[in-house]
């Protein structure tokens, strides 16, 4: 069996407990991973400043070449898991093996991430707001004509990850661009990912103190977030909400993403439902920039049964098959769970499984062994009905009719909204509307990710505070 | 108890038969006392009228406490304690230890004499070297209504030493973990810490330390010991894994400090760890202070039979004191079974922790 270890400060350990992850279809172990008991991470993470002040002795543009040459070891290379070596392939058939993903989504995924080390120069560039890097190094400079200087606001950045899709990756990786240690819990599914990407920076030249990896519980988990200077967790909102009034701690929850057309363009709709399909569909629904909604001022039942219709077309297809478009769930009983809370929410009068038509069979599908749930699009009758703003992790999305003159604030807290409008007034309210972390005008997929746009508030400024500053040359007595 | 003995070494098992044979005289000798009207307590007195049979005529051996039904916990909680002193010990000056407690009433214990006899027993296996005589102790950890309080203490001094004490409430702290205040939680451990650390580096005497597992951590991130001055610890408390056992010894601890990591609780006393060998692994393996107490590793869904050994099981304790009979209880802990040794010729066992079909409900290892 496989054998991931612990990484501390870039050194492998063997941990004596181990977790076994198994396939997800097979149920047979897979992977041992070691796991690191709490006090074990709270030790180690007393000495993180010093990393911190180590890692500032190189430049911001040789970290962002060194990021580069790390994206094509990434994308490209056999690198180290454990004891053994993995090629490209190993790593999407684990990864696919874990977490269900069908190798053409984890090669997506993978692409995504290799996109953000290889682009580390934009990605901080919209990060930063076109801040010349060269203050970051010297801690001062001049921008725009004024003085400014930034510091650091904590010695490491702790990340809880999640299993459901390695997109999430691209979001923690400048952070070592940006000379900040990365603390990093993975998911039990997902460990494939961050691994590999410290892998392909140590091959690339990377100084290992900047990599901490600690497979753990949930203790490790919040040891983690409790020490760090900042930190990042991914989860839903039983998991996140503890962080909450927490400053240090940026929460990636639930996005309840989506999609509403103007009445200027409502009558073009057919015009927009690959569009809102793919939104809905693509990555199996997995990921928080996903549609969950689509709100709309008329012809809201002719677009759910458009929509239905070309999702109901998506079916199971083997892991390894190019044309898959579904993820089986990892785990059968989260399926069968999700299944039921979905049944149950249908029973509240007001809201129809429109899917439910176009499917052959029921929502919960099998095939060899691998559980399914398969796209669903439902109508609800108002935005109060307890299925109008749910998010799941497959394709599911909710389709209703509200008037123009309520959007954008009758969405509520919305990751991604794309406005399929040219309407100023429209257009106007959205920009002012506080509770959308990521705003397309026109007909973008809420999944198109431009990284020098940052979405869930902004690494750099989590990572570094700008000070006043003022100067005068003294001459050396 | 198992009789299987066949697979083990002649020598050991000659010394398991002995052990079993010192076991059997000491349950008739435990059931004489608790059910003579003369000494024993009132409540196995009054219980006896419900079983039907006679104890002190039926139990004549270890295995004969099987007739007896399950010890229930729930007769422990509430009043009136008195009930638990049995008749010889009257006129005795009488402890009470709790345990359980975060909500509702706590189980109590009444005590004479077990926890010093028990600790003295404990003092045997401390090495001179580590454990210093008349070198004092600082107890770090759970005290106020636990039976820690007065054991510990009893330890250093039946050791020719002081005990320094530093308090931490454990039903504080499982409270402020419930309601999610680990900021609090953080400041509360940070407060034991510091008087901990003043009082460590006030008197250079202090060679011994008692402590809980998280806070050995919290400590060792402040200090090294070992410059303090610190050469045995004695660990307990809470849950410690294989991995936390390393851990301790090769990176908070180091050569210099020995580790003696033990499971104890308030009805059982103290079980003694048998030292890390290479094989082990780090697992940390307990031998009960037998004839006073046997720990038993059975089905969880057949209480009654003992899983085979290296098997997986729910812990069942049976006290035999003058001051306590506590026969067949299921604890909340589950483990290994481990095998007799020439130094510890009867059952122990491996790798303790939380029973797990309790899943959440129990908060531990949070001190």
């Amino acid at each position: 069996m496989l054998h991931l270890p612990i990484l501390r400060k870039g050194r492998p350990y063997e941990s004596i407990e181990k977790a076994v992850t198994v396939h997800h279809r097979t149920k047979e172990p897979l992977v041992a991973i070691s796991q690191a008991n709490p006090g074990l991470i709270r030790r180690d993470m007393l000495s993180l400043g010093e990393v911190a002040d180590a890692m500032a002795g190189l430049t911001s543009a040789e970290y962002i070449r060194l990021c580069a040459k790390a994206a094509v070891y990434f994308l490209n290379d056999d690198l180290p898991l454990g004891d053994s070596m993995q090629s490209v392939q190993d790593y999407v058939e684990q990864l696919s093996a874990t977490t269900g993903l069908p190798h053409v989504m984890v090669r997506r995924n993978m692409e995504k991430i290799g996109g953000v080390m290889a682009n580390m120069g934009d990605v901080l560039r919209g990060l930063t707001r076109n801040l010349d890097l060269d203050i970051l190094d010297s801690g001062y400079g001049e921008s725009n004509h004024t003085v400014v200087s930034y510091f650091r606001r904590g010695n490491c950045l702790g990340v809880v990850l999640p299993s459901n899709s390695p997109g999430v990756h691209a979001l923690w990786v400048p952070a070592f661009a940006l000379k900040i240690p990365l603390v990093l819990k993975p998911g039990g599914a997902e460990p494939w990912s961050p691994y590999r990407v410290i892998q392909a920076m140590l091959k690339a030249g990377a100084p290992p103190e900047a990599f901490s990896f600690y497979p753990a519980d949930h203790a490790g988990a919040g040891e983690i977030l409790r020490h760090c200077g900042r930190g990042m967790v991914f989860g839903d909102v039983s998991t996140t909400k503890k962080y909450a009034s927490d400053p240090r701690i940026e929460i990636h929850g639930p996005g309840w993403s989506k999609i509403i057309i103007g009445e200027d363009m409502i009558d073009r709709w057919p015009e927009f439902i690959d569009m809102i399909a793919a939104s809905i569909a693509e990555n199996s629904g997995r990921s928080c920039v996903n549609a969950s909604g689509v709100w709309v001022p008329r012809h809201g039942k002719a677009i759910a049964e458009a929509l239905a219709e070309r999702l109901a077309r998506i079916e199971p297809r083997a892991a390894d098959d190019p044309q898959a478009e579904i993820a089986p769930f990892a785990d059968a009983g989260v399926a069968s769970r999700i299944n039921k809370m979905v049944d149950i929410a249908l029973y509240e009068p007001g809201c129809r499984d429109v899917t439910a038509a176009y499917r052959p069979g029921s929502r919960l599908a099998e095939k060899d062994g691998c559980s399914y749930l398969l796209p669903t699009i439902v109508w609800c009758d108002s935005p109060e009905h307890g299925l109008a703003n749910k998010e799941y992790l497959f394709p599911f999305a909710s389709v209703l009719e509200v008037p123009q003159e309520s959007m954008p604030e009758i969405l509520g807290p919305t990751l991604v909204l794309t406005a399929v409008t040219a309407d100023p007034k429209l257009k106007q309210r959205c920009l002012k509307y506080p509770h959308i972390g990521r705003l397309n005008f026109g007909a973008i997929q809420t999944n198109r990710i431009v990284w020098d746009q940052p979405h869930e508030g902004n690494l750099f400024d989590h990572l570094y505070s700008r000070r006043a500053f003022q100067a005068t040359q003294l001459q050396p007595a | 108890m198992s009789s299987v003995t066949a697979q083990f070494p002649k020598a050991l098992q000659t010394k398991i038969k002995a052990a079993r044979t010192q076991l059997d005289a000491h349950v008739r000798e435990t059931i004489a006392w608790h059910f003579n009207p003369k000494t024993g307590a009132p409540f196995w007195l009054d219980y006896v009228k419900t079983l039907g049979w006679d104890p002190r005529k039926e139990i004549k051996s270890y295995a004969d406490l099987n007739k007896f039904p399950w010890f229930e916990d729930e007769w422990l909680r509430g009043g009136p304690v008195r009930r638990w002193v049995p008749r010889a010990y009257a006129k005795s000056p009488i402890s009470l230890f709790e345990t359980g407690g975060s909500t509702g009433v706590p189980k109590s214990r009444i005590s004479f004499q077990d926890y010093r006899i028990d600790y003295e027993m404990f003092s045997k296996t401390l090495p001179d070297q580590h454990f210093p005589k008349g070198a004092d102790w600082i107890h770090i950890g759970p005290s106020g209504p636990r039976r820690l309080r007065l054991a510990v203490e009893h330890l250093a001094q039946h050791r020719g030493g002081i005990c320094f004490m530093v308090d931490l409430d454990p039903r504080w702290v499982i409270k402020l973990i419930k309601w999610g205040e680990m900021a609090m939680m953080e400041r509360y451990k940070a407060h034991v810490i510091d008087q901990a650390l003043t009082l460590l580096k006030a008197h250079p005497n202090i060679k011994c330390m008692f402590t809980t597992p998280k806070l050995l951590e919290a400590l060792c991130e402040k200090v090294s010991l070992a410059k303090l001055g610190i050469k045995g610890i004695f660990c307990g408390g809470t849950e410690m894994t294989p991995q936390f056992h390393r851990f301790a010894v090769e990176e908070l601890l180091g050569p210099e400090i020995y580790f003696a990591p033990t499971y104890g609780n308030t009805l059982m006393g103290l079980a003694v760890h048998k030292e890390p060998a290479p094989e082990d692994n780090w697992a940390i393996i307990y031998y009960p202070p037998m004839p006073r107490a046997t720990l038993e590793v059975v089905s969880p869904d057949q209480p009654d039979t003992v899983v085979p050994y290296g098997g997986t099981g729910r812990v069942r304790l049976t006290t035999l004191t003058k001051e306590v009979f506590i026969p067949r209880f299921l604890e909340r802990d589950e483990c290994e079974r481990e095998a007799p040794c020439m130094k510890f010729p009867w059952d122990g066992v491996r790798n303790v922790r939380p029973y797990s079909r309790f899943g959440s409900s129990v908060v531990e290892g949070v001190y």
